[in-house]
């Protein structure tokens, strides 16, 4: 493991060189990023299956493992059929920028100490940015299609988006605030000193409502009104198909994976090992950073999946309700609290 | 040329080109998706600038909420175009009069003399270990206080006094009061009655 962490750090070479380096780095990040998602989907139907009492996908390979292969080897074959009413231009463009802006976000994304593509310093902010772009993907993808179910689901996607990235912002100003900066690695190494010192305690209500605005973000169930299948059929992109409609797909199971590896970075301490500071530390200290964090963010991961097999669909006012009445005035109230704690040293997060 | 001005001749250019496109386009929705294409560009000039956290904050306030909330509007809106198109000769010479007062008011202000490389010198490269973002929250809460405090508050009162415009009190409307809802027992809406079976009908 160290061997690969001092190859990835000697591509630090100069310019012509460099570029070649970054790409290689851009491809053994997205390049897994792809497999993740692949799996994503398996594990969602396996684990959804299960707490159905059902077995869930078992026919190809076995218990079904090749089936998130077999999905994508149907879809790319698959017709890309355009409306004859849709703006053809807009309709190609908007999975794209879904996909893009999905897979820029990983640039400045820490998996571990100095792992980093780009180590820029306002690297929070930078997601935050990028993640607020994507939702053109699906105004577009719902405009350009000229259907009523796909205007629909984007008019509800755009109002949701918009009002849960306040609420998502502020709990991020909670974190920037507590760890002093805006660099991930230093947020991570803010949290160094064990399981108590990491943000989740000292911001437990930040920490519940960056996750919730975070499916709210992704119009994952509970709050999928943009898809809306009993309603509006599928929403946005009703009228995609094949690899289009995969373009989607893809792009929203990496946001997901995204908002679980944030929440893992911010509130769980990333690739900080859970025993350090304890009588386990030694024990443990042969486990990569990597191996903590991915652990950490397939916590999350499971609880996209738990949530949507738990709980039924919000209603649209209820939802707007919950962003702009309850998640708002928690979140301005809590930075308060956090600024208080900061400035009058509050051990132990902020003795030093 | 280094690649440095490369990147600011490509942004600039379509910069350029996409804030003319804005204006011309006649679908209102392209309008707004040329007007995010150059937000992004004006951010990447910003970013050649050193201004980093200005260039952050331009994508994530600009494009990421205004021009969504924009475009929302705008998607919902069903134009006529034609009827748009119809007074344009009519207005033209009017438009083109503000157009030249105003071109003449601003060559008089700000004229040839502030521009060019003197005024413009190429900056000094910051330190690596220069955070724009500090430089600018130090400047803000110290140099600048009253000015920043005070456009806070002039903020406040137009969000106020917008939301105190578009509220309306409509008494036909019926509303649901969740904490009432939730706060429902089983008491208050069903009564459990308890009886002595009944004898069935034909039986002895």
């Amino acid at each position: 493991m160290d061997f690969l962490f001092s190859l990835w750090d000697t591509i630090n070479q100069d310019y012509p060189v460099k570029l070649i380096g970054d790409l290689i780095k851009i491809v053994v990040i997205v390049g897994p990023l792809m497999f993740l998602v692949a799996y994503f989907t398996y594990a969602e139907r396996k684990i959804i299956g299960y707490m159905q009492i059902r077995i869930g996908p078992n026919r190809v390979g076995p218990r079904g493992w090749l089936q998130p292969i077999a999905d994508a080897v149907k879809l790319m074959f698959k017709e890309i059929i355009i409306p004859s009413g849709a703006n053809k231009t807009l309709f190609i463009i908007a999975p794209m920028i879904s996909i893009t802006t999905a897979l820029a976000a990983w640039a400045v994304f820490p998996f571990d100490d100095h792992l980093v593509l780009a180590d820029v310093n306002a690297g929070l902010l930078y997601i935050l940015a990028i993640a607020s772009t994507g939702v053109y993907g699906v105004l577009i993808a719902g405009w350009a299609s000229n259907s009523k179910y796909a205007l629909l689901g984007a008019m509800r996607t755009a109002a949701q988006v918009v009002s849960y990235e306040i609420a998502m912002g502020f709990a991020l100003v909670t974190v920037i605030v507590a760890a002093g900066s805006l660099n991930l690695g230093d947020i991570v190494r803010a949290q160094e000193g064990g399981f108590w010192h990491w943000y989740w305690l000292p911001l437990l209500p930040m920490f519940v409502i960056y996750f919730i605005a975070g499916v709210a973000e992704t119009n994952r169930a509970p709050f999928d009104v943009a898809e809306g299948e009993s309603e509006i059929v599928a929403g946005f992109h009703v009228d995609y198909s094949g690899m289009a409609f995969a373009t989607f797909f893809l792009a929203e199971y990496a946001n997901m994976i995204m908002i679980s590896a944030l929440a893992a970075l911010m509130f769980l301490g990333g690739w900080l090992s859970p025993f350090q500071g304890t009588m386990f530390e030694a024990a443990f200290a042969w486990v990569p950073g990597l191996v903590w964090f991915f652990a950490k963010a397939c916590i999350f991961a499971f609880f996209y999946l738990w949530l949507r097999a738990t709980f039924p669909r919000y209603r649209y006012d209820q939802i707007m309700r919950l962003g702009w009445k309850v998640f708002i005035p928690i979140t301005i109230v809590w930075i308060l609290v956090v600024g208080a704690a900061v400035v009058f040293k509050l051990p132990p997060w902020w003795a030093a | 040329m280094n690649f440095e001005k490369f990147l600011f001749y490509v942004f600039a250019i379509i910069l350029v080109l996409s804030a003319t496109m804005v204006i011309t386009r006649r679908n209102p929705v392209q309008s707004a998706l040329f007007l995010v294409l150059a937000f992004f560009n004006s951010a990447g000039l910003w970013l050649l600038m050193e201004a980093e956290f200005l260039a952050i904050i331009l994508v994530l306030v600009y494009v990421g909420a205004v021009m969504v909330l924009f475009l929302f509007v705008v998607l919902m809106l069903d134009i006529n175009i034609a009827e748009m198109r119809a007074g344009f000769i009519r207005h033209l010479p009017v438009g083109l009069l503000v157009a030249a007062v105003m071109v003449v008011q601003m060559v008089l202000v700000v004229g040839s003399g502030s521009f060019g490389l003197e005024q413009f010198p190429a900056p000094i490269p910051q330190p690596a270990d220069y955070s724009n973002t500090a430089e600018l929250g130090s400047l803000l809460y110290t140099t600048y206080m009253y000015p920043f405090e005070i456009a806070a508050a002039i903020l406040l009162v137009a969000i106020i006094a917008a939301i105190g415009l578009t509220l309306r009190r409509r008494p036909d409307s019926k509303y649901q009061n969740p904490s009432r809802q939730v706060s429902v027992r089983r008491a208050d809406r069903v009564r459990i009655v308890k009886m002595a079976a009944e004898k069935k009908m034909g039986s002895k």
